[in-house]
């Protein structure tokens, strides 16, 4: 039977959707639950964060009751280190060895440090942890970051949560083509547009979390990424038309009357 | 622990801790110093003056 989206697999685990949600920006469980329906995404990444006694617990319970698989990511941390300890954390607190692991350069751009971020991967993949790195559009990294035994890779399409979109599609569809990873863009993200050209740029998939968290009706809009990434999807594998440069009659010349 | 200061009680372990500070263990991981104590070390764990506790669990993030 065809599904839409196809089969999709990270490491082996066999994932329903080709949309990965981001609870960051997420105003509520009841609010995250909706978005998670509408999404029918099956892996939505977490926070690792100090216990609030006041408040606990609403996250986790959300994707368990949906079946949601849980990735915890190594979000604000700076160093390798902080990021091994975080996914150690994560490892004990969720009972997963998946992480996304984040290293993040700068507090501005939150654009990822390429030499931490290559030094925790080696360190995490040596670790058994399975490492779906969040990394810079460069192909060269990419290819690095798969080298040392990483199962996916997250180039952003722009700066976290700012929407830009993908700034540079010419290395998204790089990274895509050259990899034998699956390929998930991440970040950056504006509107379902951006995550149809994402997959149409041979993309496997497309995390998002502020685009639909902090949009007008969040789960409206998770639907709207839910189509937009099958859209994109079925596209690619259809296989667009070439460019042309002038126009080319759809309606036959032959047969055209003499008026 | 979590940046404040606690006092405990002598011969107190990183499970009375996190007993006294979560409503359940489900979810939660405990650092010590930089180490992660594994669930199963929590009753064995005694703490010291000066240890550095971090209790965590999920929230949202991207």
């Amino acid at each position: 039977m065809h599904t839409a989206g196809g089969d999709f697999s990270i490491a082996g685990r066999a994932l329903g959707s080709r949309l990965v949600l981001g609870t960051g920006g997420v105003s509520s469980p009841d609010v995250l639950d909706a978005i998670v329906e509408a999404s029918g995404c099956t892996l939505a990444t977490v926070a690792v964060r100090r216990v609030d006694p006041a408040s606990r617990g609403g996250i986790l319970d959300v994707l368990r009751a949906h079946g949601v698989a849980v990735l915890p990511n190594t979000a604000g941390c700076f160093t390798a280190a902080e990021a091994v300890l975080t996914a150690k954390l994560a490892r004990e607190a969720f009972d997963t060895d998946w992480v996304k692991l984040e290293v993040i350069g700068d507090e501005d751009t939150l654009l990822p440090d390429a030499v931490e971020l290559l030094d925790a991967a080696e360190q995490l993949c040596d670790q058994g942890f399975v490492v779906l790195p969040y990394t810079n559009d460069d192909p060269v990294l990419a290819r690095r970051l798969e080298q040392t035994g990483c199962v996916a890779v997250m180039p952003l399409g722009a700066p976290i949560g700012s929407g830009l979109g993908i700034r540079n599609p010419h290395n998204i569809a790089l990274i895509a083509e050259r990899s034998s990873v699956p390929v998930i863009l991440d970040a950056g993200i504006g509107t379902a547009s951006d995550a149809a050209l994402a997959m149409e740029l041979g993309c496997a998939g497309v995390m998002v979390a502020t685009a639909i968290t902090r949009s007008r009706q969040p789960a409206r809009m998770a639907g709207a990424f839910r189509h937009a990434v099958e859209a994109g999807y079925e596209a690619r594998q259809a296989g667009r038309i070439p460019r042309r440069y002038l126009a080319q009659a759809s309606s036959p010349v032959e047969g055209t009357p003499d008026l | 622990m979590n940046g404040e200061r606690h006092v405990m009680a002598c011969s107190a372990t990183v499970a009375d801790l996190v007993s006294s500070w979560c409503t359940s263990p489900d979810g939660i991981a405990v650092a010590r110093n930089r180490e992660v104590v594994p669930r199963s070390e929590w009753a064995t764990t005694l703490l010291s003056d000066h240890d550095v506790v971090e209790i965590v669990t999920a929230a949202a993030g991207g």
